[in-house]
């Protein structure tokens, strides 16, 4: 503890930190807070002069919106794909990085370079990948595909269109999964290797000198061991996955959607930015508390869960 | 199960390559450890201790030389098929499992014929956790435990599948002292209950001495002598072993032997007829001199520790190479210490030379 009397200085070396804090978190949060509340509120009706009325309209409206629902519909199918299946590749990637010697850093760089790219690129790099290269003509089939196109019908597959006008909704949150899962790995490569890395040795000798057959090390051994790791890791992966969007523009572009369907793949996130493109503020600010109120209650699920199985 | 060492060797490929030396870890050991009995491989750290007992266990894989349990030979044989248990330094129990599960988990991995039912290896658990009587203790978690209760339940662990042979490596390190010495009983009382050929390994050459039925001493790699605790005492091959044996350590002075006869600076202090003259080390167990106005070595008198059964008399000579000359004696005899000097008889069963050069024993004949 600082003594009081000098407790003017701490105060003082915290201040740029504090204001900073205050203007652009504090302040921003408990004004959503408030516009959320604000019946109708629009940023520009409010410069107007208008005033309004306290009460739960936004809430009411935002939730009676058929994008809302496709949204929030979208946004949890993509997390409830993505976390898992990115949390349980990422371990078992980390845990066959960790039993080699060879190449092991050439290889955690291969792994950790999405990290490092910025996402909208590889949105854009993922979109040609899955794309229809070429014009369509007429109604006719186009004859030049993306690389996955081209490896499938390599194996002798039919072409699939993924992300053009015309296709399927099943194609295109496929699409959205693979995206996602592989940007997601690397962050969770890199947490579950550290983790590994730290378990004692002598654990792994123990169970060999008992004759523990491979499977049995990594359920009851390797695994409750990087609990603490992997809860970290499945947490921060939902808070993420409900924070989608960036992902969604990478591929799909602003519109959220093929040419043909625009917003289809629109995310909780997006749904906020369409709102405050419409000077809906209001409706914006109502559309963040629910997704924070989902985060939060997905968050303490996974805790209480996580208290249950994790060992500390 | 007697376990047979032949020309053991373990080479280490030096880390760097260009420059450094590859480390001979353990050089050409041979031994065979007779069948339940308790093998203490004793030694400063760095010996080849834990290396030795190791390549018995598995983990290491000898650069040379055979092992053999028994008749089989294991030396190509991997560690789980060894049936060997093992008790590492720290334990390594298994921090998310209760002590139950801990103790279970060796027996769930048992395959095919060695397969048991529930009961069965619940049982067998609950039998392993009683002889190093754990067994209230069950559902705690290894966190929950005291380090000598750790020691236990991972004993138990080894034991649990009935080992061949038992290896603890280091398995007093972590305790306490009072702990250390209750736990090295229990060690001693296990190994006799159930028979099994343990080997472990220390530095602490009273933990070895205390319960082992042979003990292995052992110096960069080589064994310098193998035998039972009070013979290797008593009759130490080279100055090393006499040095690492025995608390208080060994008088080492330098001395001479000239005409049958050991000299400490000018004044004789033994008889060795026969012995060649050379220049000697000299070790004088602390308990083989006793003041004596007429004794034959003097030395600086610096003061006297009484410690209540014993005293120790302290004082120094310019010919020794420890520090200081310890007497253990009985705390009945009394020292005068208004006097500068002490004058000691010495016992020749506790006196030893070795040659300067070699740090051989030199033997000669107690009249």
């Amino acid at each position: 503890m600082v003594d009081s009397k000098n407790q003017w200085k701490a105060w003082l070396y915290l201040s740029p930190a504090i204001v900073l804090l205050l203007v652009f978190t504090v302040w921003p949060i408990f004004n959503t807070l408030r516009m959320a509340f604000l019946d109708g509120y629009g940023n520009m009706a409010a410069i107007g002069g208008q005033t309004f009325q306290f009460g739960i309209n936004n809430f009411l409206k935002v939730v009676q919106y058929k994008e809302f629902l496709q949204c929030l519909q979208n946004t949890a199918l993509l997390c409830v794909t993505t976390v898992p299946i990115s949390t349980t590749l990422a371990l078992l990637i980390a845990v066959a990085l960790n039993s080699i010697k060879p190449l092991q850093k050439t290889l955690q760089t291969i792994f950790f370079l999405p990290y490092v790219t910025n996402s909208i690129a590889i949105g854009m790099v993922f979109a040609a990948m899955f794309n229809i290269v070429g014009l369509k003509q007429g109604n006719s089939v186009a004859d030049t595909w993306g690389i996955i196109n081209n490896v499938i019908q390599f194996f002798g597959g039919e072409p699939v269109n993924w992300i053009n006008a015309g296709s399927s909704y099943i194609a295109n949150i496929t699409v959205m999964i693979v995206y996602i899962v592989w940007n997601a790995l690397p962050f969770k490569i890199l947490i579950l290797l550290g983790g590994l890395q730290s378990i004692n040795k002598q654990y792994y000798d123990a169970a060999k000198v008992d004759g523990t057959p491979k499977g049995r090390v990594l359920t009851r051994i390797t695994i409750p061991l990087l609990s603490p790791m992997l809860a970290y890791v499945i947490i921060t992966g939902f808070i993420g996955g409900f924070k989608e969007y960036s992902s969604i523009v990478g591929i799909f572009g602003e519109k959220m959607g093929p040419a043909d369907d625009a917003g289809r793949l629109n995310t909780m996130v997006g749904f906020v930015y369409d709102a405050l493109e419409r000077d809906r503020q209001g409706r914006a600010s109502a559309a963040a508390l629910i997704l924070f109120a989902i985060i939060l209650v997905v968050t303490i699920i996974n805790n209480k869960f996580i208290k249950k199985h994790v060992h500390y | 199960m007697k376990v047979v060492l032949e020309n053991l060797t373990k080479i280490f490929p030096s880390r760097d390559k260009k420059a450094g030396k590859e480390v001979v870890a353990v050089n050409n050991f041979n031994f065979e450890i007779p069948d339940g009995q308790l093998v203490g491989l004793l030694g400063p750290s760095g010996c080849g201790k834990s290396t030795t007992l190791y390549m018995i266990s598995g983990l290491q894989k000898p650069t040379g030389g055979k092992i053999y349990f028994g008749d089989d030979d294991v030396t190509e044989l991997s560690t789980e098929n060894r049936g060997i248990g093992l008790v590492f330094q720290n334990y390594a129990l298994y921090p998310h499992m209760t002590v139950q599960q801990n103790i279970l988990f060796p027996l769930q991995n048992l395959k095919g014929k060695d397969k048991l039912s529930k009961q069965e290896m619940l049982d067998r658990a609950l039998e392993a956790a009683k002889l190093v009587q754990i067994d209230e203790l069950m559902d705690r978690k290894p966190s929950e435990l005291s380090g000598g209760q750790q020691q236990r339940v991972a004993i138990a662990r080894a034991l649990v599948k009935m080992p061949r042979v038992l290896l603890l490596d280091e398995p007093l390190s972590n305790l306490d002292a009072r702990l250390r010495l209750q736990t090295r009983e229990e060690i001693r009382r296990i190994q006799k209950e159930t028979g099994i050929t343990t080997v472990f390994v220390t530095h602490d050459q009273e933990e070895a001495m205390s319960i082992s039925d042979v003990i292995v001493v052992m110096k960069a790699g080589v064994v310098q002598q193998i035998g039972k605790p009070q013979e290797v005492y008593d009759d130490p091959k080279n100055l090393f072993v006499a040095k690492f044996l025995g608390t208080p350590p060994i008088n080492v002075l330098e001395g001479k032997v000239a005409g049958g006869k050991v000299y400490i600076g000018d004044s004789a202090v033994m008889d060795v007829n026969g012995v060649e003259d050379q220049e000697v080390y000299i070790g004088i167990r602390p308990e083989g001199i006793e003041p004596n106005e007429n004794g034959v070595f003097e030395c600086k008198l610096n003061n006297v520790e009484v410690m209540g059964r014993d005293a120790s008399v302290v004082s120094t000579h310019p010919s020794a190479i420890s520090t200081v000359i310890r007497a253990i004696i009985s705390s009945d005899i009394r020292v005068d210490t208004s006097k500068e000097t002490v004058k000691y008889n010495i016992k020749p069963h506790k006196f030893f030379i070795f040659n300067k050069e070699t740090e051989e024993r030199v033997y000669f004949e107690v009249k």
